[in-house]
């Protein structure tokens, strides 16, 4: 009797042109948004104007930062947000102005509704001086301590031990406030979570650790780097947990209150899996053969801007004609920015010794 | 002799030492269905299947580990970092693990894995992504560390590297894997680790530059000639095991040395060879020995800082002026 063939051996599960499982492996499954209007959320119509703004604010500040950059206005990495707008967006409006807010290095959006304004991040991503971080981070290191924005940062899962000692220090001072952390589904991978959530859970630290699952980390679909279900991570450290609709920024905004308000309340983190889209590359130069045109397609179609657009519009809350001004407001913002960034001067060389040390005069070896 | 780019020298390398050892693989983010985030791997997984390149979840410590586990039973990893930045996060089980599984147990167990990615700043990417690691590594016992310019150099070096029965980090540099060179076409080109190379005679000054830098002091060295002064460079090509008496013969033929080294002052390679130089060399010298590094600070963003951060010719030049007294 022949042999029977051996299977070849694998390691990593396989997603492009896999024979076997048809084209592409798809990015995520997205869970129901909810069915609750605004005002069973206790959201009024300015709110939501506000949300819309916001958002709409966050995706012109983005689409003009890549023409900028295509145009070679600056350079570096620029990882873009548009498709994730929801997520800061009902987060933000979730949250208490005082509760601490950490991400990755797709952090303009964050920024943005952290009291960045456009022009202050534009200028950073030209690296300049008037930047809000004057020139020295770019666009993955945003920041705005005043607000309790904490940053963006660049090394995939270091920034979430951080969070968890907002969280520390939050419960050590007793002030009520909580810490909240996102970052991608490719960061689930790395040790730096999985060390932290114990840790959290078992120090009963206020913090809220939230995935961003957009389906994919650089070119790698997240059933290919990453097993089970993400959300249920927060089983293995007895840890409270939810999946959210990310397209949809009143199931951001509803779930991530009363995951906020039960942090507050009983000092006990939360691990959340929000489903979501990017929409672009990873940064710029990214050829996107890992995914298809058709699956793109179908995200936009459900795009979180045009869905609270069409939501106000079909309960006659705004018309077309106020939309329009606000759109045209942020335009207006947005260049005004660029042309701020533009004109704006770099650092002066001295400032390279800046900000290195506490000390105004601080020692460097030669 | 063949023009091939970087990328594609060390392609050639992990190709023929895949085709030539069954036991070698490579693993890496993005090493496998996207080809390489450098394109380094392009091809290889066509040609060699999924067992033998293997794309990891973003988890440095787990398949770094990983690596030395399958390399102290007898097969022969290459990891790829994305970027030595990131290596950072697997830093235990390459200075915990890989550099000292051998000797704690008496020699019983060997560790032959390359580590490889690219070293060092690539333009505006901030401080977490534009530290040069060769000198941090070096300072371990138990590893060999190279860091080549030109692909030639790669090719043999790489080879070599998978092929030692130890653990060696093997270094790379985003801005240089589209840079051309000349390639050796010989059957098995192997350069031995350790070995450096005069890559331009000159009488008047040494300049010593290894990896990225050494195109640096070529620049420097171009518009130097110009002025009628010669500089021999020499590019150690390993940082270690270093090739010492190729620096100090060099020396005691031009009496002068400026080092070029892309990392901070404190500690780097440009501080141990300005020891062993004074140690080696003291009665051949006619001017202190002086170096071109980074500056003792983060990488900045901003176009304009960074250009002010990062070593350039003129500063080069100044330096051989000053050891020529030119100035
Ligand atoms: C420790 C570390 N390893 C690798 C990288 C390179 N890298 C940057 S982003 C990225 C993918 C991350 O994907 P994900 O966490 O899903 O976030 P997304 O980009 O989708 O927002 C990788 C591999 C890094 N920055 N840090
Ligand atoms: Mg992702």
């Amino acid at each position: 009797m022949a042999k029977k063939k051996k299977e070849e051996i694998r390691f990593a599960p396989t997603g492009i042109g896999d024979v076997n499982e048809g084209a592409v492996q798809k990015g995520v499954d997205l869970p129901d948004a909810t069915e609750k209007t605004h005002k069973d959320l206790g959201l009024s119509e300015e709110q939501l104007l506000a949300m819309y703004e916001q958002m709409y604010l966050q995706r012109r500040f983005e689409e003009r930062s890549m023409q900028q950059y295509q145009k070679g206005k600056f350079g570096g990495f620029l990882h873009l947000y548009i498709g994730q707008e929801a997520i800061s967006t009902g987060t933000t409006f979730a949250l208490d102005d005082e509760d601490d807010i950490i991400t990755a290095y797709r952090d303009h959006g964050w920024g943005l509704c952290r009291g960045i304004s456009a022009k202050e991040g534009m200028a950073e991503l030209f690296g300049k001086a008037t930047g809000s971080s004057r020139g020295k981070g770019g666009s993955m290191h945003f920041a705005n301590a005043k607000k309790k924005f904490w940053g963006g940062y660049g090394i995939v899962g270091g920034h979430i031990p951080i969070n968890a000692g907002f969280a520390f220090a939050n419960k050590y001072n007793a002030n009520g406030n909580i810490s909240t952390c996102f970052f991608g589904d490719g960061a689930v991978d790395q040790g730096a979570l999985h060390e932290t959530l114990n840790l959290a859970q078992l120090w009963k630290l206020p913090a809220v650790f939230v995935v961003e699952n957009n389906g994919y980390s650089m070119g790698t679909a997240a059933a290919r780097h990453t097993v089970a279900q993400i959300v249920d991570r927060a089983k293995g450290y007895d840890m409270k947990s939810a999946v959210i609709n990310g397209m949809d920024v009143f199931s951001v905004y509803e779930k991530m209150k009363e995951i906020a308000d039960d942090v507050r309340e009983n000092s006990e983190p939360w691990f959340v899996e929000i489903r979501t889209y990017r929409y672009r590359g990873h940064s710029m130069s990214d050829p996107q053969k890992y995914r298809t045109k058709e699956e793109l397609e179908e995200y936009k179609t459900i795009d979180p801007i045009q869905r609270l657009k069409t939501y106000m519009l079909d309960n006659e809350l705004t018309n077309e004609d106020q939309l329009k001004e606000i759109e045209d407001k942020v335009e207006q913002e947005v260049l005004d920015a660029v042309e701020f960034a533009d004109e704006s001067p770099f650092p002066e060389e001295k400032e390279l010794y800046e900000d290195m040390f506490a000390e105004d005069d601080p020692y460097f070896h030669v | 002799m063949a023009e091939l780019q970087f990328r594609e020298a060390l392609k050639h390398a992990i190709d023929e030492e895949m085709g030539r050892d069954e036991r070698v693989f490579i693993m890496g983010e993005e090493v496998a269905e996207y080809n390489g985030a450098y394109k380094v791997t392009e091809g290889l997984l066509d040609k060699y299947g999924f067992k033998r390149v293997i794309d990891t979840p973003i988890s440095e410590l787990g398949f770094a580990g990983l690596g030395v586990g399958a390399a102290m039973r007898g097969l022969r990893p290459i990891v790829e970092f994305m970027t030595f930045n990131f290596a950072v996060l697997a830093a235990d089980q390459i200075i915990n693990h890989a550099t000292k599984v051998k000797y704690m147990t008496g020699g019983q167990i060997d560790c032959p894995i390359v580590f490889r990615g690219p070293n060092a700043s690539a333009g505006q990417l901030g401080a977490t992504h534009s530290v040069a690691y060769d000198s941090m590594y070096a300072h371990f016992p138990g590893l060999k560390v190279i860091y080549p310019s030109e692909p030639g150099d790669a090719k043999g070096l790489l080879k070599a590297a998978i092929r030692d029965d130890n653990p060696v980090i093997f270094m790379e540099s985003e801005q240089m894997y589209g840079m051309k060179g000349e390639v050796s076409d010989a059957e098995d080109f192997i350069i031995p680790i350790g070995k450096g190379k005069i890559k331009r005679e000159g009488s008047d000054v040494t300049l010593v530059a290894h990896g990225k830098m050494y195109h640096l002091a070529v620049q420097a060295a171009n518009q130097l000639a110009k002025d009628g002064i010669e500089c021999e460079i020499i590019d150690p090509r390993t940082v270690k095991p270093l090739d010492l008496p190729l620096i100090i013969e060099s020396i005691k033929k031009t009496n002068r040395c400026v080092l070029i080294d892309e990392a901070h002052p404190f500690g780097g390679l440009a501080a141990e060879v300005g020891f062993l130089i004074q140690r080696e060399a003291f009665d051949y010298l006619d001017a202190p020995v002086q170096r071109v590094c980074l500056p003792d600070v983060n990488a900045p963003f901003s176009k304009k800082l960074f250009d002010a951060w990062f070593p350039s010719p003129k500063q080069v030049i100044d330096a051989v002026n000053q050891v020529t007294y030119r100035t």
